[in-house]
């Protein structure tokens, strides 16, 4: 399988900036997610990967070798597109043999091919079915099994479960990164569905208009944002930013929130004016020893925890806290902050100040 | 608004029962949502109400009156539908007001300019009275949808997913706003969806539908902690409940159990058996370990801050876990 390499990718399209050098790589057998929200470049990206568009600047590296002007065909990677995309009138055999017809492989290796790949994937049993009757998950199951018979260095996947329900999303996500990890193929995976690219990915590109906003794993992405958009994006509900206005210098270790002083990581970087405190909602606790004070606006039950909406001196922010406790709306409550996760940003350029928290997190 | 009630209430297309008596109470004021997947019987239970289809047996009250035999128009319900339907060469405004202008309303100008802008400044679009409908985003756009429902008031509200097209950042904001302007407006709500987290954030009762039938009928909170059957179990909590034959623990079990399900708070880990760790999920919120032991596969939560490699065993047993009998019925 290979490594890919990413270096200042460029994308344009007329006046029209699809991608904005770009550099990340994928390393060998990585489960790779590009991750944003529409026309932010992620599928532009995958496309130039694979060679269904040529870059306008910038390189990539498939193996150590250049492949950024080749044709997809000399480029060794599958692309499975939205899946469903299945020859109608040829059996599942047919359809999964096809490319291998095509390249012009003995029948008998064929053969044995496709039964080692319907093995792989569990679907021995209706090789000889025609596709159109089959369920969703088959189908799935069999658009797959054309992508992998080829063996190919790579596979582009393009939001192959966009288009399914939620329960049977999740059971082909975890279906396909089982399979992954038996093959253990380099796979490029786009989406617009954080919890999909939490979920499924080893490392995570987070893109936003043309620009890569951060890479790294999933953890890094969530526990150290390196921006307000990444860390509005991953999340559900998603980071609170409590806005106020400071003047923070390197070395500091508090902030001051309505008057109230906030342990927070110990600054690398100073800055002044309109700054948030950034905080996740599962690092808030109620608790009535704290000075902090907020009233509650709403409770979400979610069997395990709840999420309380409340209304704070900074502003709307969400606590999720156990379920066990029993909170009223209109109670009024403490608020304690788990000082350790607490991500600070300057609000003009939406990135995170440095700190002990995020000062080794890489990022784009 | 008004309780709404079904008693045995039966409905086939051709060879297919899609709803398979039902029995259920919508109290006054209730936000009811109908859970279950595609095919369930969801939809055909709101449509039945609405009355744009006839029961075959059984009986459907609203406001204790019997309406098998009325129009939809007869029976004072108004629905909302997955897609929103505006009129796109009307404005926001128009749109809002239209049903009020309905010839059997006969509403007086000057109450439906007032009643109008109230539901706008419910949900937050008061600016946007005067844009045309399609110059509104997705969001806007089933605000409005929801809003000229919300002119009337009917007996009940039904809605048919109406959020399911949605973004989900916009999707959680709108489950919020949703139950804020039931809750406000004391109205009867009865809500179909397949999305767990808007049965449990925003009911006051979960209906959990299988095969046309009601499986069970409680509070969120009674369905999540105190499920009938495995079936239901399954239908509230994420990860989903893991069921696993008797036994595998060396646990007792009550007489007839041949499953036992367990969700991750009813997992102890650190004693027990041995299970060995596959595969650690970062999701953020939560962190998700995915064992296998005997052959099983089990999911449940770790704490983020001190987690186990992968290949490494840990030792689990259960605590209060569910019993279910081999029919899927709990027994204990």
């Amino acid at each position: 399988m290979a490594e890919i390499v990413i270096k200042n990718l460029r994308k344009d399209f007329g006046d029209f900036t699809a991608v904005r050098e770009s550099t990340f790589t994928i390393g060998d057998g990585e489960f790779f997610m590009l991750l944003g929200p529409s026309g932010c470049g992620k599928t532009t990206t995958l496309r130039m990967i694979a060679g269904l568009e040529l870059p306008s600047s910038g390189a990539i590296y498939l193996d150590g070798e250049e492949i950024s002007q080749k044709p997809p065909s000399e480029r060794d990677i599958a692309f499975v597109f939205q899946m469903f995309a299945l020859y109608p009138h040829m059996n599942v055999r047919r359809n999964i043999s096809y490319p291998l017809i095509s390249q012009g492989m003995p029948r008998a290796r064929i053969k044995a091919k496709v039964a080692e790949v319907s093995t792989i994937l569990g679907i021995e049993d209706i090789l000889d079915r025609p596709v159109g009757g089959l369920s969703g998950g088959d189908r799935q199951r069999v658009a797959l099994g054309r992508a992998i018979v080829r063996e190919p260095k790579a596979f582009m996947m393009d939001e192959p479960l966009g288009a399914l329900d939620a329960e049977f999303r999740e059971r082909m996500a975890e279906e396909l990164r089982a399979l992954h990890d038996r093959m253990g193929a380099t796979t490029v995976y786009v989406t617009h569905d954080q919890l999909e690219a939490m979920q499924m990915g080893d490392k995570i590109v987070v893109m936003n208009n043309a620009v890569v906003e951060q890479f790294g794993t999933p953890r890094e992405i969530y526990d150290k944002p390196a921006t307000m958009f990444v860390a509005d994006f991953i999340g559900s509900p998603s980071m609170n930013f409590l806005p106020f206005e400071g003047s923070v210098a390197p070395g500091d270790r508090t902030v001051t929130l309505d008057g109230q002083t906030m342990p927070v990581p110990e600054l690398r970087d100073g800055a002044k004016g309109r700054l948030a405190f950034g905080v996740r909602p599962e690092n808030i606790a109620l608790g009535d020893a704290s000075a902090y004070r907020a009233r509650v606006l709403a409770t979400e039950y979610l069997g395990t925890t709840q999420i309380v909406t409340l209304d704070s001196p900074n502003g709307e922010i969400k606590a999720r806290i156990g379920a066990g406790r029993t909170v009223r709306v209109g109670e009024a409550v403490g608020l304690d902050f788990r000082a350790e996760t607490v991500t600070l940003f300057h609000e003009g350029t939406g990135r995170a100040l440095r700190s002990a928290l995020n000062e080794k997190a890489s990022d784009g | 608004m008004a309780e709404v009630r079904l008693d045995n209430v039966c409905k086939s297309f051709g060879a297919t029962r899609a709803v398979n008596g039902i029995t259920m109470t919508i109290p006054d004021g209730a936000f009811v949502v109908l859970l279950g997947p595609t095919g369930a019987g969801k939809t055909t239970t709101l449509r039945l109400i609405s009355g744009l289809e006839k029961p075959d047996e059984g009986g459907i009250h609203i406001a204790g009156r019997k309406v098998n035999d009325e129009m939809p128009a007869q029976r004072d319900v108004a629905m909302v539908f997955q897609q929103y339907s505006l009129y796109p060469h009307l404005s926001v405004r128009d749109n809002l007001a239209f049903p009020l202008r309905s010839p059997i309303l006969k509403t007086p100008e000057d109450v439906i300019e007032r009643k109008v802008r109230d539901i706008a400044e419910l949900l937050q679009i008061p600016h946007k009275l005067d844009n045309k409908a399609t110059e509104l985003s997705g969001g806007e756009m089933q605000r409005v949808s929801i809003g000229r429902a919300l002119v009337r008031d009917p007996s009940i509200y039904l809605m048919d997913e109406p959020l399911s097209s949605l973004d989900a950042k916009l999707r959680a904001d709108l489950r919020v706003e949703l139950k804020r302007i039931q809750s406000d407006l004391g109205a009867t709500l009865l809500y179909v969806t397949h999305d767990q987290i808007e049965a449990m954030t925003m009911a006051t009762h979960v209906g959990v539908l299988t095969n046309g039938r009601l499986a069970q009928f409680g509070t969120p909170r009674e369905i999540y902690e105190n499920p009938c059957s495995a079936y239901v179990a399954t239908r509230l909590g994420l990860p989903r409940i893991n069921l696993l034959p008797v036994g595998l623990f060396g646990e007792e079990a009550p007489a007839g159990a041949a499953r036992i399900g367990l969700r991750p708070e009813h997992i102890v880990t650190g004693e027990g058996r041995q299970a060995q760790v596959t595969r650690v999920e970062h999701l953020g919120d939560q962190t998700r370990l995915h064992l296998v032991m005997a052959d099983h596969h089990i999911v449940t939560l770790a704490d983020p801050r001190a987690l186990p490699s992968i290949g490494s065993v840990v030792r689990i047993r259960p605590r209060k876990p569910y019993f279910f009998d081999a029919s899927g019925a709990r027994v204990a």
